[in-house]
């Protein structure tokens, strides 16, 4: 085991004298701001980073450097480069991408952020970097009863985990509420309300860690999707026909012993505090035939809200749900074909449809997304803003000859911040659109045209 | 004209509905040809017809057409010569017209019948709605997944055929829609029956008024997935084609008579009706002199491939011929065969020798008849119930159940039905049914008797029980579907005669041809004219070897349709009378139409699953109780989790829940019945005990006092005292009422109040208003505060309807002995209240491992590591528990939670890992709702 480790560390540093010189250690964070916010079961942390090059040669790209715990657990990692002073400030997307250093750590993972214009000697940019986490809020402890409130631990570093050096950093944490039970203090560690400071930490070296737990109460809902599947099918008669299957549960501390009604329905504050009954659908506008049902048929307990900018579902699963429990329902509802199918210039045609779960605040575990083009529909391709699994299938429906094309597109751990549109591109001749109306009008004729040869033919033998 | 021809197109729609190959061009060309030469020998072998011919014939009748043909009513002579004086050509033209014009009819009743059962699915859903009918959608579910059976086999290849044109169905959505495809299926057979019972008039208005029925409504409504559905189809079917192999005497339909027997056997166990009515009617037609060749044909296959076959489905088997239900068919059986006999000896013999053979067999028959029915009677008093299941006892005996099985009298669709159900189910049908009774009468043929004796037998089992309304509803319609055709027939006649009558034919005949639009009139009117051609054609077409037979038929057929006919012509009605009484015919229609309406939209089509109720605002409230309890059965319980609860809600819970359960509504298991019934009138840990043996985790109660849903478990709850007490005698009806009445406020028996129902209907019922107010019973209840001791709430409907416990675990069997414990723990008291000032003087006076303990938990404390210190705090524990007391141990956990060594919430975890120990059970409950408390459970 060791003579192993022994040869890889003598590889990787092999390795390490023949990568080129943009090493990471010519790049030092000057500032850094980080604020987690923890008000949800989504964490959000806001990072503002400072970097300074200070070695000789421009650097394109920096790397931010994730435990291996939190790097499961990404949903979404975006990043900007902010320009100009105070009032003129602009903000430019930047491309991250996954990297691989080998002389990580413990298994850290990176990303590397590319950076436009590449950072000259001296320079300093500032980075602002968005990223969320899923299901890395453990409650504690694992079984509440119905009075309880809910708490759940937060593990994180009180510095921010870096392959570069930091000069000066601060870390922020916000709580829901003021009902922190405890929290590791690394001093200076500062506590105002629902507000936890860690820092100013000074010269922190690359890859300083030091872990802190925070303890707090968080009541919210925390709504998981384990499973969903979107099914957005096309017909180009005029509209579009949506059916999401949801596999819904409760990822919070499990729910244990008795589920009193009287209590629940009596003391709606104390009692049940991180169940949730609601759940708020954002669709587009102008849906049209809404239905809210589970296998054992109808849930009759949904709004629909309609304007013109949005739609709003309001649905209420059969029974509150408490930690633990599960539910599973099916959401459908038609579209009209203009607003998401457009035609692009080369002839193709293409639906521009938004990607991840439409229900407010919750996380997607597994999402899989199937655009079923019409029947006849060739050469699809997929633009998807991040990097997903896609794959094709075929779907035999009503009076279907070859089958329609299903263009499967399959994510992991998706929030709903990454409701960003995508595209399908396929080339569609409508001559298709007339297949099923002329199979069916032929078929009519055909036996119209039995009928009557039928009734002119005279069988009978005798005269 | 045209209703002429669109009649005489029924009558050969209905023929090529049936033989399925004849082109329609030929049959009229065949009309025309061979009519006057075939009518001629028809005519002279009817005597009933020769006395017609004799009527004043009409002056200008043309040349082509022979004397003989001359119809009776005025209007239909006219056009019977008009139509006769066409070519042939025009001829065909409207023929087709007319076909497609019946067929349209006939179609309309179809989707009439189809649509007015979709109240269900358009109001609510389409979703199955009876509690039975999960069964029967699990079976098919499985069924279509496994393919087993051959029926389902079919199935399976039905759905395939759809699959393969790629019309995506679900099962669901084939169950949903079954009924109300069938009881379009079950009107066409009403029609084709009663034309062959009255012809097609009567066919039609029979079929379009079954088409409605709110009794039929009741239980096909689409979502009512269920066996009657289609039973009812099978069962008009298989009449259908008993009447129409007596009237041809072909083998053919007897076969298929056979087959549709078995179709009914299959779904439904109303097939005894069958093999019951049908030898009745044989019967019948045997000592009113009416046996032919045709009855034998008809009633002998019946009985011979209808009782194999019915032997081939598995629920039946040897009950095909072992019960008492399938006797009399046998006996009957062998009656027709004596009388075959006597007529084929009375045949070859000569009058004189047949007297003496009469004598002589007489004499020996009657000794062997003696000796048979002997041993039939041993036979049958050796058998427990005489032979006959109970429900069929509870038949002839209205009072059989009430007395014997109170599981069969428990069903509220045993019971007898009220007067108002009458009205409710069959309306105005009730009114007509007498007169179709008397039109039957005149005359009575081997078919309208049987009509007869349908409608009388299906009258006595309804005001049996309420469910076989349903055997009624398709006999009264026949009934009144041949009643209002013959008033239609008299009055349209009498007016048309009173306008027309006197004046020129041709004139008649442009009357008749100006007014084609009332078909309904017309074609009832005219109904005579297409029996008489049926019968014509079917001589015309067929083989002259069976001519003879076919004459007899042509009588047959032409008795029930030519004698009313010449009586109404003696009875003209004056206009005025005719008119109103058509009008109000039309009203009497109209009001029967608006209540099957309203029936379908409003009483029946309500799934008993989803209740609703208007709220102030006009709104809709639905309470859909049932299926948030299923829902979450089916998501929060593991798999193979048993489920108990009354029978009642057994199939649901199966099908919906997706869980194991005791009982369900097939399990006419009468012990497991009764072991439930018993827990439910147990105490609670009876109860327990028996749910336990059951190995059941979960117990379902439906409870409806909160929102005032009245068949609650509550109100059954007397049935199950009454079953459980049939087999467990500990279970004493008297217990549970007071002075004979069942009551559930402070004067109710304690043995009511505390048992297990009771206690889990009203378990913290109290709380929701303070006073305890059952709205169904419309009382306060008895027992208002208690608490349970083997079963906790684990689920609870948002309007209470349904709630769900789960039995506590066992207890766990205590260790060691209680004296040594108990000094134990007296010592370890006094020490722990001592030292709770100070943690350390705990820990001196423990020994050395207890020691390190105590001081790891201080160390543990101020790091706030609670996990660690729960783990110390096991470890502890494990040391204390060697030497067994548990008591100790919860004693000392909870000092501890006093103390703040470990926060409170904690103690889930504990208790959850100790789970055995039912101490930390009790701490967890009670700390969790407010520490003061725990003090006082020290106490206890």
């Amino acid at each position: 085991m060791r003579l192993l480790r022994l040869s890889l560390v003598l590889s990787s540093l092999a390795l390490l004298s023949f990568l080129p010189a943009s090493s990471s250690q010519d790049l030092q964070i000057v500032n850094a701001e980080r604020r987690i916010d923890l008000s949800s079961h989504i964490i959000k942390v806001f990072l503002t980073l400072k970097v300074e090059n200070t070695g000789t040669s421009p650097a394109s790209e920096v790397l931010l450097a994730f435990p291996p715990t939190q790097a499961d657990h990404l949903a979404l990692l975006k990043a900007q480069a902010v320009i100009g002073k105070r009032k003129k400030k602009t903000y430019l997307p930047l491309d991250v991408n996954p990297a691989e250093l080998p002389d990580g750590p413990n298994g850290t993972k990176y990303f590397s952020i590319s950076l436009h214009n590449k950072l000259g000697a001296g320079e300093v940019a500032t980075l602002e970097i968005l990223y969320m986490l899923t299901h890395s809020l453990d409650p504690f402890p694992v079984e509440i009863s119905q009075s309880e409130s809910q708490l759940v631990y937060y593990r994180d570093s009180a510095v921010i985990l870096s392959p570069y050096h930091i000069k000066q950093q601060t870390t922020f944490i916000k709580t829901p509420s003021s009902k922190i039970e405890s929290f590791s203090m690394v001093e200076p560690t500062n506590r105002a309300g629902a507000e936890l400071r860690y820092g100013p930490y000074e010269n922190r070296s690359p890859y300083s860690y030091s872990p802190i737990i925070v303890h707090f109460e968080n009541n919210n809902p925390f709504a998981v999707v384990e499973e969903l599947v979107r099914e957005v099918e096309i017909s180009h008669w005029g509209s579009i026909q949506v059916t999401e299957q949801y596999k819904l549960a409760h990822a919070g501390a499990r729910h244990k012993g008795v589920f009193s009604r009287v209590e629940y329905q009596s003391r709606p504050g104390s009692s049940g505090t991180s169940s949730f009954k609601h759940l708020l659908a954002r669709l587009p506008p102008r849906v049209h035939s809404m239905y809210y049902r589970d296998e054992i048929g109808n849930i009759s307990s949904s709004h629909l809200r309609l304007d013109s900018k949005k739609s709003e579902l309001e649905i209420e699963p059969r029974y509150p749900l408490f930690g633990g429990w599960k539910a599973t329902f099916v959401i459908g509802y038609g579209l009209l074909l203009e607003d998401f199918l457009f035609e692009s210039p080369d002839g193709r045609r293409y639906l521009n449809f938004t990607f991840g779960c439409p229900l407010v605040e919750t996380v997607v575990d597994k999402l899989t997304i199937k655009v079923v083009l019409p029947e006849g529909s060739l050469d699809p391709s997929v633009v998807v803003p991040f990097p997903v699994n896609q794959y094709l299938e075929k779907k035999y429906s009503y009076l279907d000859v070859v089958g329609r094309t299903v263009v499967v597109v399959e994510k992991e751990n998706v929030v709903p911040e990454q409701s960003s549109p995508f595209q399908v591109y396929y080339h569609f001749s409508p001559i298709f659109m007339l297949a099923e109306p002329m199979m069916l009008t032929s078929v009519f004729f055909l036996l119209f045209v039995t009928c009557v040869a039928y009734l002119h033919i005279d069988l009978s033998i005798r005269k | 004209m045209k209703a002429n021809i669109v009649a005489r197109g029924i009558s050969t729609l209905s023929r090529n509905f049936l033989t399925g190959s004849y082109p329609l061009r030929a049959v009229a060309a065949h009309r025309v040809w061979n009519w006057p030469s075939l009518f001629s020998s028809f005519s002279s072998s009817s005597s009933v017809h020769g006395e017609l011919q004799t009527q004043p014939s009409s002056s200008t009748r043309p040349a082509l057409l022979p004397a003989e043909s001359v119809n009776t009513s005025a209007g239909a002579r006219v056009r019977q010569s008009m139509s006769a004086s066409e070519t042939a050509g025009e001829r065909t033209v409207r023929h087709a017209f007319g076909n497609v014009l019946a067929f349209f009819i006939l179609l309309l009743i179809g989707v009439l019948a189809f649509s007015i059962r979709l109240f269900s699915v358009i109001k609510y859903e389409s979703v199955i709605h009876e509690f039975d009918p999960y069964f029967n959608y699990r079976v098919t579910q499985f069924l279509t997944k496994n393919g087993i059976y051959d029926f389902w086999n079919w199935f399976d290849d039905r759905t395939w055929v759809l699959n393969s044109l790629n019309i995506p169905l679900s099962v669901e959505t084939v169950c949903v829609f079954t009924a109300p495809t069938f009881s379009a299926f079950a009107s066409w057979a009403t029609y084709f029956l009663t034309k062959e019972v009255k012809g097609p008039g009567a066919g039609l208005a029979a079929a379009a008024l079954l088409g409605m029925v709110p009794s039929y409504i009741s239980r096909s409504v689409a979502g009512s997935y269920d066996n009657e559905a289609v039973a009812i189809f099978a069962l008009i079917f298989t009449f259908y084609l008993y009447i129409k192999t007596l009237n041809t005497g072909s083998l053919f339909y007897a076969t298929f008579n056979a087959i549709s027997y078995f179709y009914m056997v299959c779904s439904w166990g109303g097939y005894t009706f069958i093999i019951n009515l049908i030898p009745m009617h044989v019967l019948l037609c045997i000592v009113t002199g009416r046996y032919s060749s045709r009855l034998y044909i008809a009633y002998a296959p019946l009985v011979v491939l209808g009782t194999l076959l019915a032997a081939l489905v598995p629920v039946v088997g040897f009950n095909a011929v072992m019960t008492s239900e399938h006797f009399a068919s046998f006996l009957v059986f062998i009656i027709i065969h004596v009388v075959a006999l006597v007529y084929y000896i009375k045949g070859i013999l000569s009058p004189r020798m047949f007297k003496v053979a009469v004598t002589l067999v007489l004499s020996v028959g009657i000794a062997v008849c003696c000796a048979v029915i002997a041993i039939l009677i041993a036979v049958v008093a050796s058998s427990p119930t005489k032979g006959w299941s109970g429900r069929s006892l509870s038949l002839l005996d209205p009072t059989y159940a009430s007395k014997y099985i109170p599981i069969i009298a428990s069903v509220s669709e045993h019971q007898p039905p009220t007067w108002p159900s009458y009205f409710m189910d069959i309306n105005v049908l009730a009114f007509l049914v007498p007169a179709g009774i008397i039109a039957c009468f005149l005359p009575l043929s081997d078919a309208s008797s049987f009509v007869v004796l349908y409608i009388v037998t299906s009258v006595y089992f309804s005001g049996v029980m309420v469910r076989l309304m349903l055997v009624l509803a398709p006999a009264a319609c026949i009934m009144s579907g041949i009643a209002l055709s013959e008033a239609f027939d008299t009055l349209t006649g009498s007016i048309k005669f009173q306008l027309l009558g006197y004046s020129s034919v041709n004139s008649q005949a442009a009357a008749g041809d100006a007014s084609p639009d009332s078909t309904s009139a017309q074609s009832n009117a005219l109904k005579p004219d297409k029996s008489e051609e049926t019968a014509k054609e079917r001589t015309s077409k067929k083989s002259k070897k069976k001519e003879k037979e076919r004459e007899k038929e042509k009588e047959q057929v032409d008795q029930s349709s030519v004698q009313p006919r010449a009586g109404r012509r003696l009875q003209v009605l004056p206009l005025e009378a005719s008119i109103i009484g058509v009008f109000l015919l039309i009203l009497l229609g109209a009001f029967y139409v608006v209540h099957c309406v309203w029936a379908a939209a409003e009483a029946y089509s309500a799934p008993s699953i989803v209740l609703t109720s208007q709220t102030q605002d006009g709104g809709l409230h639905v309470f859909d109780d049932f299926r948030e309890a299923y829902a979450w059965l089916r998501h929060n319980t593991e798999v193979d989790d048993k489920v108990a609860s009354w029978w009642d809600y057994g199939y649901q819970t199966t099908a919906m829940a997706n869980r194991t359960v005791i009982v369900d509504n097939n399990t006419w298991n009468n012990t497991h019945i009764a072991t439930v019934g018993t827990a439910m009138s147990s105490p609670e840990k009876a109860a327990w005990e028996i749910f336990n043996s059951l190995d059941v985790k979960y117990v379902l109660v439906v409870f409806g006092g909160l929102v005032g849903y009245p068949s609650d478990d509550i109100n059954k709850f007397l049935w199950m005292v009454r079953i459980g007490g049939g087999v467990f005698p500990h279970i004493k009806e008297p217990d549970y009422l007071r002075d004979g009445q069942y009551r559930i406020d402070s004067q109710a028996t304690p043995t009511m109040l505390n048992s297990l129902m009771y206690k889990l209907s009203y378990y913290r019922f109290v709380e929701t208003d303070g006073k305890g107010f059952d709205r169904v019973r419309r009382t306060e209840i008895g027992k208002k505060y208690f608490k349970l001791t083997h079963f906790d709430e684990v689920f609870t409907t948002h309007h209470w309807m349904v709630r769900i416990y789960k039995l506590r675990p066992p207890k766990n069997r205590i260790r060691g002995k209680a004296k040594k414990s108990k000094s134990v723990r007296n010592s370890l008291i006094i020490s722990w209240s001592k030292a709770f000032p100070k943690f350390n003087a705990v820990s001196d006076r423990l020994n050395p491992a207890e020691n390190e303990f105590s001081i790891n938990l201080k160390k543990d404390c101020k790091d706030q590591e609670e996990p660690l210190a729960v783990k110390r705090f096991l470890r502890f524990y494990k040391l204390l528990s060697q030497g067994s007391e548990v008591g100790l141990v919860g004693y000392i956990l909870l000092q501890a939670i006093f103390r703040k060594v470990i926060p409170y919430r904690d103690v889930g975890k504990i208790s959850r890992i100790l789970q055995y120990c039912d101490i930390l059970v009790y701490i967890s409950v009670f700390c969790s709702r407010r520490e003061s408390r725990i003090i006082e459970f020290v106490g206890l």
